[in-house]
């Protein structure tokens, strides 16, 4: 343009401005019509503080949104930290992790069956008593093969409860039944050591057969489709976007509940999006990651830390084919590895401990922890002894040289550092080629079911408080041991551990089970799962917990002030 | 009339289309190794095979591809395996709406954004403003989404921090206030490839004989600009409109994943990770057919606007 | 020069005696490259461009013969450090286990046992009235009560225990640590001890041999001071050379983002040419199977492929990407190559030279693809950026390249988590994607201004 345009240029600027302004108008018109078209399929949510002292809510996050909140089909931890707010079953954890009466007023065990009094102020969140028929109907659906319920598996200790599940017998012949309206009588397969620890877990709540009826087969896949047992009810779930809990007036033990909303507005699992909720004081409490961890020492945030439960481990493939079956190869491996400087410096997360064993320190003995009675050996990186293993290992399986191994492994971040980590390791160490085979979710569920890895990077957490959800693992008829580890002297120790009442002899089955899998090297323990995070000051009383669900806030409450 | 024939054949073509989206769908989802009925604890043989038959896994491949092909023929994409008692119907029925509704603002922010953008460095050619919208629209071109979208959340952090207010939420969705920078954040890149666009293009029609003439003519200043200058610059922006649409309405995965948005886009990603078949399938399907039908619709209308467009 | 005002005589209209001169041209002929180089030199932005194009492409190819560090090459004492962290270290013993029974003081104290390196910190303190547990934590600000006392390192169990080892990520700098005593339910009392520690970066003489920072371990006594490797970007999460890294995913990302718009747009140019010399029948099916094609959502297959075709145990990855972006992008530029054909189909020239006899094959790689090269070459420069940023996008919802291969899309990925930390880790990969698309963008419009009259741009 010349200097002869000037008058089109204040002309056409002017213009452009107006242009402007009538855009801006124009996009923020458009975006009001578009949240109230949002509003009224039910999107809606303000933006709200973190914690609300008057109206006695507390706004929080949540990793991912719960498949379905069906107990008798729930498997995932999102679903049991939910239900366990929403839901009760005949037992209860109280804050310092112990069983409490919950449903069941009072109850009895024998060595041949159990029998439960059901409180007769328990009511459903419609305001029916809830009765011992419901548990009758929980169990039967979950133990019905038509349900297809992956955790079938934790009823087995009841009687028929498996040949049932299996089609051999009749849903009916399920040895519970309600002797009257507030008293439940179980019967057991075999004697059980533990199954007051049992009846605590999801699978094991009630659920109200013509409320289940109703619903079409829908059942628990929104909040309206559910009738709520526990403290808490839902009165909102917006799919992928929000969950809302209220407190539910026909609770039993309505006055110990000190919170009145509990909001989830967010999903997400990105960990920075957490923090920078957390920052703008938008959410009561997040975890927080390694990346994060320095943010929140800047910040000067209360750093709050606790073990999760889990074990994590590299699990060696134990089939007939694979070089991993060779024992001094495992040596070889474990000697080479290093999990303190993995923890350390890889890892970089307060809350986690070296991995010593299969079984977490946390668990508990006959009277101290288990791991204080039955304390583990310790394996400390040596190069040396690890190349005079892999010797060893190449005689006995008559190789030059050790094919690569392949190390299959998750996507998520951690995961796949782990994995690079251990492929330099392994190769500095021992000039060992680790292919890494990094998978989604499914798919590496479907190779370590097909046992198409040499070593996999996996983990347990715990479903009750015993060593025996820890110490079943590698029994060689349990589908869990993708290894297909297999070794008599396991199994049978399993079986006493299983079958005694005697907590000194289980323990001792649970001490011997430690030894075998330490000598074998059937797994390189790597850690036990830390996780630290950060509360909202005013948010007293949350209670973190490895069995159950966690974060427990059914006791929590804002302090004022 | 020919418009209703045109309109016609290309629905019947759409329809061949949609069905090879939902082969080639079907085809590549069953040579995906793994298997969505994998859970982390377990099952046994019966319990599998129950699964198995609840899904019709259990049917060889060819009646599996039938049955799906006569499901999706009335409109039914099936219960999804990781959400076991929802449809995948349901599913999209009320995601679709956000990620619909983050993308119309993207492309009218960055349609109306490029529209001003590009008529204000035009008029400034190579003096201080050009060069400074310019070097912004470079940068929105050449840096990744994902930074960008991590930056824009971290700017909104670092305000509500100055500010000492909440004026913007970090994350989630269901207010006017939730959008504004997901959709800028998201309309940015097109903005900034629409604000050249336009540039050049007011740039050639400034310089042509009937704004010349027009000026000779005496008719004001004003009128020229809107009359001739801006109307004529504008028609290249909107013929390009259209793809964009498609791009942005995928390009929503980033800005919902970063911003915790609850629309199909992140949906879907959590699909491929879980290898929810069925969730996966509909939702490729389903956004084939959209965008199929999408740019029927714009060819028609630019056939209905523009009589100089000959309806092939 | 004549002028109109002139009046003419005889002389005038005389025929001019023949010279060769007026034959000759004044200027050179130029073909149509050479013209087209003519006016791309003339562009400043575009040949700065091709310049950095041409530096990037030596930066993958030739800078790892260059910079001769392996780019896998781990180095867990170098975690994350930044271009110009301090580099030296200071040789110690190795560290031999730790008993620290009855090394506890009785005051109500907090001392070390031992001096404070970066290889451990051992801390040892008194009993703090009615403590039955303690709890220890480390912070970057000295201990106030009240205050937050920073991350809890661990929680011991029982009175007597009253010493502990810290070997988390520790860095040469200064920490304040913090005990805390607990009651028996676990809950902080309100007395606490605190210790202001600077860490000594330290290395074992065995460590610095294994690393190459000398050569014999007998030349390294304790205190000698000895200088880790250079990195001039710094490091990753594994401390891993950055630079190294970028070289290598360079090559990654490059050859995706070049080799992909290669192939398919060679797949396109046969496909469409066929289409549109052929014609009819012919044309219509195979434009309608592009049709088809175009059809696919494109994030949406590309995920799907990728989880389709797999990456077995030790692949890289980077084919099935290729093969992904091939298939599903084909179809604009065979589209694009065949209306150009049909175009040109018509042209006097390509009638004439039928005319003359030339046979098919010879018209399209004669006549027709030589006419169509400029907009093929244009349409290539901008689809590399687009590839680049397809490469980056699935690296960042984790469905690209497998570890340990580096992409810039995949270091981008990374360093995004940590980017408020160790912004190095996301800068340089984001820089090195957004220069080159930024590159390959400018490129190509001046490409299309110096290829193509028809396109040609108004700037």
């Amino acid at each position: 343009m010349t200097s002869s345009g000037t008058s089109l240029d204040r002309a056409a600027l002017k213009q452009i401005g107006l242009l402007g302004a009538g855009a801006i108008a124009a996009i923020a018109g458009l975006m009001y019509l578009l949240a109230w078209a949002a509003d009224s399929t039910g999107t809606g949510s303000a933006v709200k503080p973190a914690v609300d002292p008057t109206g006695r809510t507390i706004t929080l996050l949540l990793r991912e949104e719960p498949p379905q909140l069906n107990t008798t089909l729930a498997t995932d931890q999102v679903s049991s930290f939910v239900l366990g707010h929403v839901m009760q079953g005949l037992l209860r954890y109280d804050i310092d992790g112990r069983l409490e009466a919950g449903i069941a007023e009072r109850w009895t065990i024998t060595e041949t069956g159990a029998t439960f009094y059901l409180r007769a102020d328990a009511r459903w969140s419609n305001g029916s008593p809830i009765t011992a028929h419901d548990f009758v109907f929980a169990w039967r659906t979950a133990v019905d093969p038509a349900s297809a319920s992956q955790y079938a598996f934790i009823l087995f200790p009841i009687r028929h409860a498996e040949a049932i599940n299996s089609g051999a017998r009749a849903v009916t012949e399920l040895g519970v039944r309600a002797a009257d309206d507030l008293t439940l009588e179980v019967d057991f397969e075999r004697p059980i050591a533990h199954f007051e620890k049992l009846v605590a877990y999801t699978t094991y709540y009630p659920v109200n057969e013509a409320f289940y009826r109703s619903t079409n087969g829908r059942y628990g896949a929104d909040y309206d489709t559910l009738l709520y047992s526990g403290p808490f009810m839902l009165t909102r779930w917006v799919h992928g976007a929000q969950l809302r809990m209220e407190k539910n007036p026909h609770y039993w033990d309505r006055e110990s509940v000190r919170l009145d909303v509990i909001d989830f507005p967010y999903l997400t699992e990105d960990p920075s999006t957490q923090v920078n909720l957390f920052k703008d004081g938008r959410i009561a409490m997040t975890g927080l990651s390694e990346q994060s961890l320095e943010e929140a020492l800047k910040q000067r945030w209360h750093i709050n830390r606790f073990m999760d439960g889990s074990v994590f481990y590299t699990e060696f493939n134990h089939r007939p084919d694979r070089v991993t079956r060779n024992r001094n190869l495992r040596l070889a491996i474990a000697h080479a590895l290093d999990a303190d400087e993995l923890v350390n410096k890889v890892i970089k997360i307060p809350g986690f401990l070296t991995g010593r064993s299969l079984f977490p320190s946390w668990l508990q003995g006959v009277d101290r922890t288990l791991r204080e009675e039955y304390p583990v050996p310790q394996r400390t990186p040596d190069t040396a002894q690890a190349r005079a293993y892999l010797a060893l290992a190449l005689d006995e399986l008559g190789l030059d040289q050790l094919p690569p191994l392949m190390l299959l492994t998750g996507d998520t971040p951690l995961s796949a550092r782990q994995a690079e980590y251990y492929q330099a390791r392994l190769k500095s160490e021992l000039n060992v080629d680790i292919r890494i085979d990094k998978q989604t979710f499914k798919q590496r569920l479907a190779k370590m079911t097909s046992g198409d890895f040499d070593l996999v990077a996996a983990g347990w957490g715990p479903d009750f408080n015993d060593p025996l959800t820890f110490g079943d693992l590698f029994a060689s008829w349990n589908l869990n041991n993708r290894g297909r580890y297999a070794n008599p002297e396991l199994d049978r120790q399993v079986r006493i551990a299983q079958a005694s009442l005697d907590p000194a002899e289980r323990m001792a089955a649970f001490g011997a089970i430690q030894q075998i899998i330490h000598d074998d090297v059937v797994i390189f323990p790597e850690f036990e799962r830390g996780l630290v995070y950060v509360l909202h000051p005013a948010l007293k009383g949350v209670v973190r917990r490895a069995v159950g669900a966690d974060p427990d806030l059914t006791r929590a409450y804002i302090e004022e002030g | 009339m020919t418009l209703w024939r045109y309109a016609l054949r290309r629905l019947l073509q759409g329809i061949v289309t949609v069905w090879f989206i939902a082969t080639a769908t079907f085809l590549a989802m069953h040579a995906v190794p793994g298997d969505p009925l994998m859970s982390d604890k377990a099952v046994t043989p019966e319990i599998r095979a129950n699964l198995e038959a609840k899904y019709g896994l259990d049917q060889p491949l060819h009646r599996q591809y039938l049955i799906y092909i006569s499901n999706l023929a009335r409109g039914d994409f099936g219960i999804s395996f990781t959400q076991k008692n929802r449809e995948v119907n349901d599913i999209i029925r009320e995601h679709f709406p956000v990620s619909a509704t983050l993308g119309i603002l993207a492309i009218v922010i960055a349609g109306m954004g490029g529209v001003v953008w590009g008529a204000l460095t035009a008029l400034y050619r190579n003096r201080l403003p050009d060069t400074a919208i310019m070097f912004l629209v470079i940068l929105a071109i050449s840096v990744p989404g994902f930074v960008i979208a991590a930056l824009g959340q971290l700017a909104i952090v670092g305000l509500n921090r100055v500010t000492g207010i909440p004026l913007l939420p970090v994350a989630g969705w269901g207010s006017v206030s939730h959008m504004l920078i997901p959709a800028l954040v998201l309309g940015l890149g097109t903005m900034a490839y629409l604000t050249r666009l336009m540039r050049s293009s007011m740039l050639e029609v400034i310089a042509t004989d009937y704004i010349r003439t027009a000026r000779a003519k005496g008719i004001p200043a004003t009128r020229i600009f809107t009359h001739h200058a801006l109307r004529n610059a504008v028609l290249p922006v909107i013929t390009v409109l259209g793809p964009a649409i498609a791009g942005i309405t995928t390009g929503g995965f980033v800005v919902e994943l970063v911003f915790a948005i609850p629309g199909l886009g992140r949906y879907f990603v959590q699909a491929v990770q879980q290898l929810d078949y069925t969730v996966i399938m509909g939702t490729t399907v389903f956004y084939g057919a959209f965008l199929v039908f999408m740019v029927i619709v714009v060819d028609l209308l630019y056939g209905i606007v523009d009589p100089r467009v000959r309806l092939e | 020069m004549p002028s109109p005002h002139m009046t003419l005589s005889a002389d005038d209209l005389a025929p001019l005696p023949r010279t060769e001169a007026a034959n000759t041209l004044v200027r050179p002929s130029l073909s149509y490259w050479e013209d087209a180089w003519r006016r791309l030199r003339s562009n400043p932005r575009a040949i700065v461009s091709l310049g950095i194009v041409v530096s990037l492409l030596l930066f993958a190819l030739v800078g790892p013969l260059v910079w001769r560090v392996d780019p896998a090459q781990q180095d867990v004492d170098q975690i994350s450090q930044p271009p110009g962290a301090d580099r030296s270290a200071t040789v110690a013993a190795p560290l031999a286990p730790w008993r620290p029974d009855g090394r506890a003081p009785d005051a109500p104290v907090l001392a070390l046992d031992g001096a404070a390196t970066t290889q451990a910190v051992r801390l040892v303190w008194g009993p703090l009235p009615g403590a039955e547990r303690y709890r220890v934590y480390r912070n970057l600000y000295p201990a106030e009560r009240g205050q937050a006392f920073g991350m809890p390192l661990a929680e011991l169990s029982g009175q007597e225990v009253r010493a502990f080892e810290d070997r988390l990520d520790l860095r040469p700098q200064t920490w304040h640590y913090t005990v805390v005593g607990l009651d028996a339910r676990g809950n902080a009392l309100p007395d606490f001890v605190t210790l202001p520690v600077t860490l000594a970066r330290v290395i074992t003489a065995a460590d610095a041999v294994a690393r190459g920072m000398a050569d014999r371990e007998q030349d390294l006594p304790p205190g000698t001071v000895v200088k880790f490797a250079l990195h001039p970007l710094g490091t990753d999460y594994l401390g891993r050379d950055l630079l190294a890294r970028l070289m290598h995913g360079a090559q990654v990302s490059l050859f995706i983002g070049l080799c992909a718009p290669l192939l398919y747009i060679l797949i396109g140019v046969v496909y469409g040419s066929l289409a549109g010399f052929v014609g009819g029948r012919v044309d219509q099916l195979l434009m309608r199977i592009a049709d088809f094609v175009v059809a696919l959502p494109f994030l949406l297959f590309m995920i799907l492929f990728k989880i389709a075709f797999g990456i077995g145990p030790g692949e890289s990855g980077i084919m099935p990407m290729l093969v992904a972006l091939v298939l599903l992008s084909w179809p604009a530029s065979s589209r694009l190559v065949r209306g150009q054909i049909l175009q040109m189909r018509e042209e006097g020239y390509v009638g004439a030279a039928r005319l003359l006899g030339a046979s098919s094959p010879y018209l399209i790689a004669r006549h027709m693809l030589p006419n169509t090269l400029g907009v093929i070459i244009v349409t290539l420069t901008f689809a590399v950026p687009s590839a680049i940023f397809t490469e980056a996008f699935l690296s960042f919802i984790g469905m690209g390249v497998a570890p340990p291969t580096p992409s810039w899309g995949s270091m981008c990925n990374e360093g995004i988590k940590s980017m408020l930390e160790h912004p190095h880790e996301i800068i340089f990969p984001a820089l090195f994607i957004s220069v080159t698309v930024l590159a390959f963008n400018l490129l190509g419009d001046g490409l299309r201004d110096a290829l193509d009259a028809r396109m040609r741009s108004r700037e």
